[in-house]
């Protein structure tokens, strides 16, 4: 519903006759309280001022405190000081002006020329008419000179020299006429610059400066206050100097120092002068700070939101509950609660909950009133329980919360969890929704919100809970996924090698919650896979290449793919819910590419995928704590073969190196298109790096990948390499082959000493070993100057995630601030809070990511097999 | 080289003036008034070119990478 439109809003200043208009009281006393504690009259507590005691009522309006918005007084200024915060304006406008006359200091001709620039364009000329009339020497209305004006920030003023007190300024600006004010952008019916010199005060009302009472009985006033008892007992001898005729040297000092107390009255914190400071010898809090910063009015009370019925604690995992669950510290159920409305149906339920427990904490009955529940007077409750009451119970196993992590950098870092009440005191969360929280368990804290209303609950359940989440609503592919043990764990399960005796199988299959066992599908034993296809549903059909394919694609090349008669085990099929053959890896698992869990979430309601997540884990979980796995130095230490084939390479590339050097200097390398001699070289040198260590890392691969295709495969790094768990071949090359080039800003390292890297290297060496290259692996351990140049590289690695986080943080930041009211409505289209239309389609596609298959509407080769299901 | 006519680059989208009859149609379709649409001004280049007053509405066509080609409409400010 929209009433009024906001057209604009006007800034002003106030006139010093409006001031005294809207005062309510013209304030002569710098005493607040007498000494029995009634507030002084004409004092700064006066109590026309509006009212803080609540009961009393307002002596100008006559409400009570609730309803009283407080008045405004005035202090009537012996003398003008200068307001500070328009001493910058003040300065343009005596810039640009002669004292004698007023007028500005160009000719006529161009001041109407200007003027009419103004009332078409509405520009602000100021700095421009400054400019030209500083080289202006004599003033051409009146033929005055023009002398030199000196601004001493913050109010002091100084014409050829001399100081000019707030008065003169005042008279100066005074016989500025009107219609050349325009050029300084002043709106003539709103603003006469005079103003900027205070002859009158306004004194905020007592509701923005309350005093406070402390337990002793002594009064403490407000930064405020204080201030403003100085200005008034200054003001005060001020008069009184005056009046009794004193030298004109005290008189001008009390006139600074009435100038500095009204100045620190607006902004304590500036920089030419001392802040005023409280007895304690704190700086005053005063009108500026009061808005200003991360704590002003503006980030702290206007932008920043609290909320009731939050709670905020360490995160664990808990791998035994569900995706969906949240385990709550009995010590956070016990504080925050939800209501519960007393009906027909469920009126026994609460009157037992009340009579039989500790959780029900108010009773509160249609007319709002409310009953704290204790031990004592249950029985008492329990009879007064009627249908429209309403209990306040502690949250409980089942209930719907929101859990949320810092940074919300988009919609799955809050979601809806189920309550689950545990004891000790963090948050328990399933390792498997770390992912979209971007969670770990290192010390991270996240908050936890307990909505209040049935729509609340409800709208959380069906729009924000776990389970139907598992797919990115951003770019529509799985986010909620297992990942590191989930993925090698599981990965090992279905090895073809993986086969149980009775007992392991009934023990990993009861640890996941499931009470019946298959039959055997090995003689007398079990495969994994038939464990693993106990948690599928009764009718997927699924087949793609898996993971492990494309990792042994580097050693064993096929001719064709002969899918799922794989010799290999790596083309995985899953039939009436049956793994028939295929490892499950993160081809099936991963995220943003799991084909497996993909099909779980889309095709099949959505608690099949968060029960498939659970029973998962856990098995995974079992079997790898059963199996062991574990890496031991020896699985690092380079074979013979391997320490064969990385000397060649290297020695190859010395080689090679030596060559290019060679060609460099003399200048016959052929250049790159577009790159210099220089460049190219680098080029080259890099390039040769990159496939040196390339020829070594498929060698290692090869090495290694026979153990997984082995009869008893040993657990460790390529299980996790092959599975896509976690770490990369080159990773393992960085171990147990070499570094090979390090690299700082795409390029080798250049920086160091004149003409070469470290002090250890020749002058103007640009070989590769003078240039970063590194032989050597972790396991042998570099040499000094290898670990150097590895160092070099790993400090912009560093460097780089500190300062892209920064970054890439701060801009999504400004996006999402811009971005965050858009609303794509019920037509499709994209509009503003106020309606006003951004899209006229939402992606002008109309299509939502979420239920598309990786951005495509549909996937046709995933149509056709779900055409065969049946 | 000036160029005479900024519909002539590759760039610009198509802009064309809704018919004053269909106007109507179109307001009522997305329940919008002109002030909560995208705005246009009278002096833009290529609603100089096809000659669109204030109070006109014009529909632009252009490439999309999601939809292949979209329709915007702008209002002439």
């Amino acid at each position: 519903m929209l009433l009024k439109r906001i057209a604009a809003v006007d800034f002003s200043v106030l006139n010093p006759d409006m001031i005294r208009k809207m005062s309510a009281l013209e304030v002569k006393s710098a005493d607040t309280y007498d000494k029995d504690g009634y507030p002084m009259e004409a004092g700064l507590m006066d109590p026309h001022l509006g009212v803080i005691n609540p009961g009393l009522r307002c002596k100008t309006c006559g409400q009570k405190m609730k309803t009283c918005p407080g008045h405004f007084g005035v202090i009537e200024l012996v003398r003008p000081v200068l307001h500070s915060q328009f001493s910058k304006k003040v300065e343009e406008l005596l810039q640009a002006t002669c004292k004698e006359c007023g007028r500005v200091m160009l000719p006529d001709e161009k001041i109407k020329e200007l003027q009419e620039h103004v009332k078409k364009t509405g520009a602000d000329l100021t700095k421009y008419v400054i400019s030209k009339a500083r080289a202006v020497k004599k003033c051409q209305h009146c033929n005055a000179q023009k002398l030199q004006m000196l601004w001493d920030s913050p109010t002091n003023f100084y014409y050829n020299k001399l100081r000019i007190y707030p008065t003169q300024i005042r008279e100066w600006i005074e016989k500025i006429p009107e219609d050349e004010l325009a050029l300084f952008g002043y709106s003539l019916e709103r603003i006469r610059p005079e103003w900027f010199v205070l002859t009158v005060l306004p004194v905020p009302p007592i509701t923005i400066r309350p005093s406070i009472t402390l337990e002793t009985g002594i009064k403490s006033e407000d930064d405020l206050t204080h201030k403003l008892v100085d200005i008034i007992r200054i003001n005060q001898r001020l008069k009184d100097n005056i009046d009794a005729g004193a030298p004109q040297l005290i008189i001008e000092d009390l006139w600074d120092l009435l100038q500095y107390h009204v100045t620190t009255f607006f902004d304590n914190n500036i920089a030419q002068l001392p802040p005023a400071r409280h007895r304690s010898g704190r700086a005053l809090r005063t009108l500026v700070q009061r808005l200003k910063g991360k704590r002003g009015r503006f980030r702290y009370n206007l932008t920043g939101k609290r909320v009731n019925f939050a709670a905020r604690s360490i995160i664990t995992p808990d791998p035994y509950i569900s995706i969906n669950e949240l385990g709550i510290p009995e010590s956070i159920a016990e504080e925050l609660t939800v209501p519960e409305f007393v009906t027909k149906w469920n009126i026994e339920e609460i009157k037992k909950l009340v009579k039989e427990t500790d959780k029900a904490a108010y009773l509160v009955r249609p007319n709002e009133s409310r009953k704290r529940i204790t031990p004592e007077n249950r029985a008492e409750v329990v009879k007064e329980i009627e249908q429209g009451f309403r209990i306040e119970r502690q949250i409980m196993d089942g209930d719907i919360v929101l859990f949320n992590r810092q940074p919300s950098l988009h919609r799955l870092s809050m979601l809806a969890h189920k309550a689950k009440i545990v004891p000790y005191r963090t948050f328990r969360i399933n390792p498997i929704v770390c992912k979209p929280y971007n969670a770990d368990f290192d010390g991270d804290e996240m908050n936890m919100h307990v909505p209040q209303t049935e729509e609340g609950k409800t709208e959380a359940k069906q729009l924000m809970y776990v389970q139907n989440q598992t797919i990115s609503p951003r770019y529509g592919a799985p986010v909620i996924i297992l990942d590191e043990d989930g993925v090698s764990g599981t990965f090992v399960l279905t090895l073809k090698s993986t086969k149980f005796p009775r007992e392991e199988a009934m023990r990993i299959l009861y640890d996941s919650g499931i009470d019946e066992i298959p039959s055997p599908d090995l003689g007398k034993e079990y495969s994994g896979k038939l464990i693993f296809s106990t948690l599928l549903p009764k009718n997927l059909n699924i087949e793609f290449r898996t993971k492990t394919c494309k990792a042994l694609q580097a050693t064993k090349k096929c001719e064709k793919c002969v899918k799922d008669r794989c010799e290999y085990d790596s083309y995985l099929k899953i039939k009436n819910g049956k793994l028939l053959c295929g490892v499950v890896d993160a081809a099936a698992l991963g995220e943003g590419k799991g084909k497996l869990v993909d099909a779980l979430a889309r095709e099949y309601p959505s608690d099949v995928i968060a029960e498939f997540y659970k029973k998962l884990l856990r098995i995974a979980v079992t079997l790898i704590t059963m199996k062991g796995m574990t890496v031991g130095i020896d699985e690092y230490e380079t074979s013979e073969a391997t320490v064969k084939v990385k000397e060649d390479s290297i020695k190859r590339e010395m080689e090679e190196a030596e060559a290019l050097v060679e060609k460099f200097r003399d200048k016959t390398l052929e250049h790159i298109p577009g790159r210099t001699l220089e460049e190219s070289f680098e080029i080259n040198m890099l390039r040769l790096g990159a496939r040196t260590k390339d020829a070594v890392e498929k060698h290692i691969m090869k090495e290694r990948i026979e153990n997984i295709l082995s009869e008893k495969p040993k657990l460790n790094t390529i299980v996790m390499v092959v599975s896509g768990a976690r770490g990369s071949a080159t990773n393992l090359t960085n171990v147990s082959g070499f570094w090979g080039q390090a690299n700082v800003r795409e390029g080798r390292p250049r920086r160091g000493f004149k003409g070469r890297l470290i002090a250890l290297n020749e002058k103007n060496d640009v070989g590769a070993l003078a240039g970063g290259f590194i032989s050597r692996n972790f396991v042998e351990g570099m040499d000094a100057k290898q670990y150097f140049y590895h160092s070099m590289g790993g400090r912009q690695g560093e460097v780089d995630t500190g300062v892209s986080t920064k970054v890439s943080g701060y801009l999504y930041r400004r996006l999402a601030n811009a971005l965050k009211d858009l609303v794509v409505n019920n037509d499709l289209t994209v509009r503003t809070a106020n309606k006003n239309i951004i899209q006229y389609s939402y992606g002008e596609d109309g299509v939502f990511p979420m239920h598309t298959i990786k951005g495509m509407p549909i996937s046709i080769k995933r149509a056709h097999e779900l055409g065969k299901k049946e | 080289m000036p160029v005479e006519k900024v519909s002539m680059h590759y760039l610009v989208p198509k802009h064309e003036i809704v018919p004053s009859e269909k106007v109507d149609e179109f307001l009522r379709k997305f329940g919008v008034e002109r002030d909560a649409m995208p705005k246009i001004l009278e002096k833009d280049p290529a609603a100089i070119e096809i000659g669109a007053k204030k109070g006109d509405i014009i529909k632009i066509t252009r490439a999309s990478h999601t939809a292949g080609e979209a329709v915007y409409f702008r209002a002439v400010i």
